[in-house]
């Protein structure tokens, strides 16, 4: 498990103070995916460096792992009371696996090498060594490249063997940096696919910091939003997707859902999103149960409105379904209130985007 | 053979066993002061990168004293330096002449080229490679030695080619204390005497080491980039 309580750091650069950090606190439950999502500059690189103490906070305090309550004053870890010198700071961070967006292998070192720089130097024998590498590259499916240098591999397979390396000491807790950014589509599914995987079967908590929803979705369980150094939102990936509050939150939803497009269709004024006065164009959200079951046509029986659908999408988060659905609802004011409320008491939320009468 | 050589170099034929004796004391005053300033070189230029703004042991302190000591005997002419440091020489030592002599003010005219050589090639190792193992726990020694020198050893030969190419230059100049070598002769006995057949033989001679010097390090360097010099198989 990791907690953080109120860590705050700033940076004093010439140019001026930034805080990256701004009494952040968390709680990251053992065995989850943690997303950390944010642009660029909102503070999350920061966030998961202190996890590791490759940033020390200037202060607050926080618990990795069995790592004790860590205090940081003045820009100082103390653990138990006492400073936390060099080499204790060394320990903690062979019990914490990284991996990041640009990879950082060793190019001068094969695959073997490299996954077994954690392990020398550290009272292993080199039959253990040798084993214990064998035992990653199968797990990362990279068994034919033991002894090719970086230089020979694809982005996808530079991220494995990183992600081998940072696995090799058998850290509780890994965390990753962007670590889809630098790959295509292909390369990117296939390391979330392997990161989950890792994270089943080897219980291992995943801390992933990106600025792409669509990575969060695919694999987090819950996920917070930063942006100036603070956490905005915090919450299941369910529920953030579902209703989110914050005005970034909704900004980076629309970038991964199909119903984002419908910003894109207004401001080119189509013909599609287009009201007339008594009608409202509305986005509505399916939660969980409801997907399943014919509520809108059963509202729009009862009350007779009309909707004439612009774009629909249900995702699936976590095994659950998750339905949204961009239409144009007419046929008369009280009406269309009447049926609002009744689609709200089933659970099913409505957002008025344009208003006919209103335009 | 030997009357081609008469016929073509006759005064390099006259004095061959000077010239002989000069080839030596070049060779030994560039391994012996290389070596020096090699370890030396290398030592400073590790010292300034860790211990620059946003290295790995940031020290303002030392980074700057030591970058000023460098910039200043970089700044000296060496036929000046080798001047300067003769009273130094004489009580380090005991003579300021002859190749014993001239290591000293070799490797003081060499170390800070070499230096600034070395910062350079170690400052092109990436900073996410160095952030990576400080994320595996390695130490600062771990950081020096198995990321740092490690990764920029292409460049480090590269750089290191280039400082034994100046070195030979260096060498040459240290005739000015007595210590012989290809420069003095070429000068003494060539220029000196009107003997145009030795300054183009020691041309030669110096242009041969050169290319050979360059060579060995373009393969060396090109064998090391993206790879180690020896690859390990392993058993599949």
């Amino acid at each position: 498990m990791i907690e953080l309580h109120h860590l705050h750091k700033t940076y004093h650069l010439k140019s001026g103070d930034v805080a990256a950090l701004q009494d952040v606190s968390l709680r990251i439950e053992e065995g989850s995916v943690y997303g950390v999502i944010g642009y660029s500059g909102a503070g999350k690189s920061t966030l998961v460096r202190c996890l590791n103490l490759l940033e020390v906070p200037d202060s607050g305090t926080m618990t990795v792992g069995d790592s004790g309550e860590i205090t940081f004053q003045n820009g100082r870890p103390f653990q138990g009371g006492a400073a936390m010198n060099a080499r204790c700071q060394n320990d903690m961070r062979r019990g914490i696996g990284m991996i990041f967006q640009h990879f950082n292998l060793l190019e001068r070192s094969t695959v073997f090498d490299n996954i077994a720089y954690p392990l020398r130097h550290t009272g292993r024998s080199r039959r253990q060594i040798e084993e214990r590498v064998r035992e990653l590259l199968a797990l990362v499916d990279l068994r034919d490249k033991i002894d090719v240098y970086p230089s020979q591999l694809s982005g996808g397979q530079k991220q494995r063997v990183a992600i081998a390396r940072a696995l090799a000491a058998n850290p509780r807790i890994l965390l990753s940096d962007e670590a889809t950014s630098a790959l295509d589509p292909n390369a990117t599914e296939s390391i979330l696919n392997l990161l989950k995987e890792l994270n089943r079967k080897l219980g291992i908590t995943i801390v992933l910091i990106t600025h792409e929803m669509a990575v969060i979705k695919a694999i987090a369980d819950r996920v917070a939003v930063m942006e100036n150094g603070r956490v905005v939102e915090e919450g299941s990936v369910y529920d953030i997707f579902a209703a989110p509050k914050a005005e970034i939150t909704k900004k980076f939803i629309a970038s991964a859902s199909p119903l984002g497009k419908v910003d894109r269709l207004m401001a080119e004024g189509s013909e599609l999103v287009r009201v007339k006065p008594g009608e409202l164009l509305v986005k509505l959200v399916f939660q969980k149960d409801c997907v399943s079951e014919h509520i809108l046509t059963t509202a729009a029986r009862r009350f007779g409105f009309d909707l004439n659908v612009v774009l629909a999408n249900v995702e699936y988060l976590q095994g659950n379904p998750l339905g949204g659905m961009i239409g144009i609802l007419s046929g008369g004011q009280e009406q269309i209130e009447n049926g609002i409320a009744f689609l709200a008491q089933n659970h099913v939320s409505t957002e008025v985007i344009r208003d006919g009468s209103v335009d | 053979m030997e009357a081609w050589i008469k016929q073509w170099i006759p005064n390099l034929y006259t004095y061959r066993d000077k010239f002989f004796k000069s080839c030596g004391a070049t060779v030994e005053m560039f391994w012996k002061a290389g070596l020096i300033a090699f370890v030396i070189g290398l030592a400073f230029g590790i010292l300034l990168v860790v211990t620059k703004k946003d290295g790995i042991c940031r020290n303002t302190i030392v980074y700057q004293i030591t970058n000023l000591v460098i910039n200043v005997f970089r700044s000296i002419p060496f036929i000046i330096l080798l001047i300067f440091l003769i009273p130094l020489t004489r009580a380090l030592v005991g003579t300021a002449i002859n190749v014993k002599g001239a290591i000293l003010p070799l490797v003081f005219g060499i170390v800070p080229f070499y230096t600034r050589q070395v910062e350079v090639a170690l400052s092109g190792v990436a900073p996410g490679k160095i952030e990576a193992a400080r994320s595996m726990g390695s130490s600062t020694l771990g950081l020096i030695f198995r990321v740092y020198l490690h990764e920029a050893v292409p460049d480090l030969i590269r750089v290191t080619t280039v400082t034994a190419i100046s070195l030979i230059g260096l060498t040459t100049m240290a005739g000015a204390v007595g210590a012989g070598g290809l420069g003095s002769f070429a000068i003494n006995y060539g220029q000196n005497q009107n003997h145009p057949d030795i300054v183009n033989v020691c041309v030669v001679v110096l242009l041969a080491v050169t290319f050979v010097l360059q060579s060995l390090g373009n393969v060396l360097s090109r064998r090391t980039t993206n790879r180690g010099l020896f690859t390990i198989r392993h058993k599949p």
